[in-house]
């Protein structure tokens, strides 16, 4: 590490007058600059492996869940080395299997593609690309990473106890998430995942606040926010949603304590369960769905717009042309991120709540499409006369403009009542949601670490084992999930553990077998991914002076050297002229941002 | 054994795919890096054009495979679900050519544009005329799914007819219990603190409700009558449970606490529907679609619609729980009466 002459204790936060040269040179010890770091690069690295691994397990649980799916009727002795009682004989208990979904989908959700994309990159981007020296509370910041890891703790001690970790949906409705006799996963399992959330909400809101605060207050001279890459952009409105919208969920969980701890009936009434009746009246279950969905829908666009924000600035460096439409890309973020607090209840059209009611989010669900394909159009715009080079995260971020536009039209079906009185709750919702926000989204996220690898590392990442990477991947996506489209207009049900005894599903059983073996491809592939990952932080080729800007980048992240210090610059911030989308321009590759506008030279 | 075989092949697979991409890399440096750049670029340009045309073969493979075994292939079983069907055909129509479009040119763009030393890219940073174009087009679109989903949503979540047959669905973990509300017509009242097995009163019917006298109740089976709306009333007596009914087109929560419902008008018979599928061994299934617990999968409740008469004729074999309810508690007062008899005997001797 030779710039450690450069590395001092407290950040430089203030504008480009200060020097980081002018501070004492010193080093940091271990603890300090890989621990307890607050260096927001640092940080990002312990978000991005944080994320990694929990992706492995809960991609790990997917695999072991459609075993069961594809194969109900065989044995797998080996599961029960690794699980012991949860799979007595090779075969899974059908709470273990309860628990499993549970678990993919909260890991997924919450911890691989919240805080393994959002945090990894909002806090690598955030202040590299607007010229800051680190975010506005480095502190804060690491105390985000570390709430996120005892959420993390405390959810895979979850996996370890004897009644096993939360298994009624990672939407948790109760009563059935609120009583104890309803299932096992019920039990302990459930205090687990409601602390484990209450952490990772504050480490949500410490990040968001501080990504929301850098973007506001910490651009370097010239920076005007239209200026900003858009992957800026997508991280404000990404941390915007997220203050706004998590403590409600915190609210949700409290309550739900409450409820099971308590002896309150907030979400309580009527009920007679396993031979007792309950002295709660006069709670609904309607009302968690409110609190929760108010997350939970723009939850997804969480997830989803930093890789849009990725997508739009790897694509636009890749066909080496400018994004198409800027201002209506900013706008429709704009409008995505406020229509996504209007479309919560469209997750509950057959819950009981007033048909009446149902109408509105009908309308703005459906309106909530028309900022979705505006993107869509701009993407294919931009690579419309470019010059295409496909680089690993290209390649990705094409993927992910094919996987958003296969899921997102789904969604307008779903977002119809009428069709969703028939297909809520069934196979076509897992396939809407996996290609739109799950594949898709980790799409974005390996396109992000594709193209920022060299400079979050100082090496390259091997090319042929990423293009194996992606092409199985996107195709496995698509096998994966097309099938399950006609499953779900068959009215197949999500969430069952064998369908062997039902006449109108019984005839799909060749088709699961069919996605679980895909899966399981799927599944090992992504180990060339992970294997390349680590095996080129050490091994991989350097990356040199020469190419110290390998994709040809307008952007300020590739003005600092190959591993940047604590500060980011070892000289004076540098100054922002022009909007960072100058490629093409007036016959030259592209214009770094930080170069002048020429006299003869005409502004976008 | 097996297993072992298995894990060292997969291993050897790695090891070999990890082996030859390192190789690669060494003879890119070997040819020129510039040059081996340009190779891979061109491999991957030509792969988004077999993605493309694979993956368009692979569409309509899989429709042919597979929708057959959808239930469109023979048409929804109520006349809720035909209006349904018609408002999916319509989705599926605009959302169909929208896909099929942005796909071709993304891929087709991929390709067609790839880096070529001879190729400058255009300059071409926004058009208000065709922002204006796909921000005006998708809302018109939008606009028109909007009127017709919502003029059914309105029809089929609104007040049933007033002919209805009238039947209470209640879930619980994990079946299916039915109460017809008999010859009166009207559900006896309910309260879940008179839940009692044991005195033979499993949904907590409140016997001090005249109207709950001739109330029948029936496990798992129900039967309604072709051509006649039924509505459901719906209730759950433990946790969130959903009465999905796939072949109607129809979903409804059963909620604790507050009640639901659902009315649909049932126009084949589970005979019709026999040939129909050319499945004997077909059945309207309940299905619930709201994760309820472990049994959750095995949740299944069957329709049986009939015809008038064959309804009648089950019907009239039908006995109100009332009297099996009453004969419970006067068997137990019986034989509580039995038991302090015996312990005066006692205490007077």
């Amino acid at each position: 590490m030779e710039n450690e002459g450069v590395l001092h204790e407290k950040p430089i936060v203030l504008h480009e007058t200060d020097h980081p040269t002018s501070h004492g040179h010193h080093k940091q010890n271990f603890i300090r600059k890989y621990i307890f770091s607050e260096d927001h690069k640092m940080i990002s690295h312990q978000f991005v492996i944080t994320g990694i691994i929990w992706a492995i397990i809960g991609g790990f649980f997917s695999v072991i869940f459609r075993l069961q799916l594809g194969f109900p009727d065989q044995t797998f002795p080996w599961l029960e080395d690794v699980f012991g009682h949860w799979a007595q004989g090779g075969r899974l208990d059908t709470e273990f299997y309860y628990a499993l979904v549970t678990m993919h989908g909260t890991i997924l959700v919450f911890f691989v593609l919240t805080a393994g994309l959002s945090g990894t990159f909002s806090n690598y981007l955030i202040p590299l690309q607007i010229g800051a020296r680190d975010m506005a509370s480095p502190f804060l910041n690491m105390l985000s990473y570390w709430f996120f890891f005892a959420a993390s703790v405390v959810m895979f001690s979850s996996l370890f106890l004897t009644t096993g970790p939360a298994s009624g949906g990672w939407t948790i409705y109760p009563p059935l998430s609120a009583l104890r006799d309803a299932m096992d996963g019920s039990k302990a399992g459930m205090d687990y995942w409601l602390v484990s959330i209450a952490l990772f909400i504050i480490s949500t809101l410490l990040g968001g606040l501080n990504y929301v605060t850098t973007v506001l207050n910490m651009r370097t001279k010239g920076m005007y926010m239209t200026r900003l890459p858009l992957t800026i952009w997508s991280f404000l409105f990404t941390a915007i949603l997220g203050v706004l919208t998590f403590p409600v969920l915190l609210s949700a969980v409290v309550l739900l304590l409450f409820d099971r701890h308590l002896g309150t009936s907030f979400y309580l009434s009527d009920i007679y369960i396993n031979g007792k009746i309950l002295p709660n009246e006069g709670g609904s279950p309607i009302l968690f769905q409110h609190l929760f969905w108010f997350l939970g829908h723009p939850e997804v666009y969480i997830i989803a717009l930093p890789a849009m924000g990725i997508t739009s600035e790897v694509i636009s460096t890749n066909a080496r042309k400018p994004i198409f439409g800027y201002m209506a890309m900013v706008a429709s973020f704009f409008a995505i991120a406020t229509l996504s607090f209007l479309v919560w209840a469209h997750h509950m059209f057959v819950s009981g709540m007033n048909p009446f009611l149902g109408s509105f989010f009908v309308l703005f669900t459906l309106l909530i499409a028309v900022p979705s394909s505006i993107k869509v159009f701009n993407w294919l715009t931009t690579l419309w006369k470019g010059n295409i080079s496909f680089t690993p995260a290209m390649l990705f971020a094409i993927g992910f403009v094919s996987l958003f536009i296969s899921g997102g039209l789904t969604g307008i079906w779903l977002g119809n009542s009428a069709l969703d009185l028939h297909l809520h709750d069934t196979y076509f919702v897992i396939a809407h949601f996996h290609l739109v926000m799950g594949v898709a989204s980790m799409f974005g996220m390996f396109a992000g670490i594709y193209h920022w690898y060299p400079k979050m590392f100082g090496r390259f990442m091997n090319n042929t084992l990423a293009y194996i990477h992606f092409w199985v991947t996107l195709a496995g996506a698509y096998l994966i999930f097309w099938p399950m489209h006609y499953e779900g207009l068959a009215g197949m049900p999500r969430r069952y553990y064998d369908f062997s005894s039902w006449e109108s599903f019984k005839m799909f059983q060749d088709l699961n077998a069919f996605i679980s073996v895909v899966a399981i491809i799927v599944f090992a592939t992504q180990f060339l991914f992970i294997f390349n990952f680590f095996y080129s932080m050490y091994k991989g080729r350097k990356v040199t002076e020469k190419n110290k800007n390998p994709w040809g980048s307008t952007t300020l992240e590739w003005t600092t050297p190959i591993h940047p210090p604590h500060g980011n610059w070892t000289s004076e911030v540098p100054e922002v002229y022009r909007w960072s989308y100058d490629y093409g321009k007036d016959g030259r590759d592209f214009i770094p941002q930080t170069e002048p506008i020429g006299s003869e030279e005409i502004q976008h | 054994m097996e297993t072992f075989f298995l894990i060292a092949i997969v291993v050897l697979v790695f090891i070999v795919v990890f082996q030859i991409s390192k190789a690669s890399e060494y003879v890119s440096i070997l040819k020129g890096e510039e040059k081996a750049r340009k190779q891979d670029n061109k491999i991957n340009g030509f792969l988004m054009m077999v993605f493309l045309v694979l993956g368009l073969i692979g569409v309509w493979w899989c429709n042919d495979a597979l929708y057959h075994k959808t239930l469109f292939s023979y048409g929804a079983a109520s006349t809720q679900g035909k209006s349904i069907d018609n408002m999916m055909w319509i989705t599926i129509i605009i959302t169909g050519i929208v896909f099929f479009i942005t796909q071709i040119l993304l891929f087709w763009f991929s390709y067609r544009y790839q880096e070529s030393d001879k190729r400058k890219p255009l300059y071409f940073t926004h058009s208000n005329k065709l922002e204006i174009i796909w921000t005006g087009v998708p809302t018109i679109t939008l606009t028109i799914l909007i009127v017709f989903g919502l003029k059914y949503w309105f029809k089929f979540t609104g007040d049933a007819p007033k002919n209805s047959q009238i039947v209470e669905i209640t879930g619980h973990q994990f079946g299916w219990e039915f109460r017809y509300p008999g010859k009166d017509g009207i559900l006896g009242r309910k309260n879940y603190k008179l839940i009692d097995p044991a005195k033979k009163n499993p949904l907590g019917v409140d016997w001090s409700d005249a109207a709950s006298h001739d109330d029948i109740h029936v496990a798992t089976t129900v039967h309604v009558v072709v051509n006649r709306p039924v509505k459901f009333v719906i209730n759950s007596m433990d946790v969130i449970h959903d009465v999905g009914l796939p072949a109607f087109r129809l979903k409804m929560d059963a909620v604790p606490g507050t009640p639901t419902t659902e009315w649909f008008t049932p126009i084949y018979t589970t005979a019709e529907m026999k040939k129909k599928t050319g499945n004997p061994d077909f059945e309207y299934e309940i299905v619930c679609d709201q994760l309820c617990g472990k049994g959750h999968f095995s949740m299944r409740g069957i329709i049986i619609v009939e015809t008038q008469k064959e309804y009648n004729a089950w019907m009239i074999k039908q006995r109100p729980e009332y009297r099996s309810a009453m004969a419970a508690v006067n068997s137990a007062a019986s034989d509580q009466t039995l038991a302090l008899e015996a312990n005066q005997d006692k205490k007077t001797n």
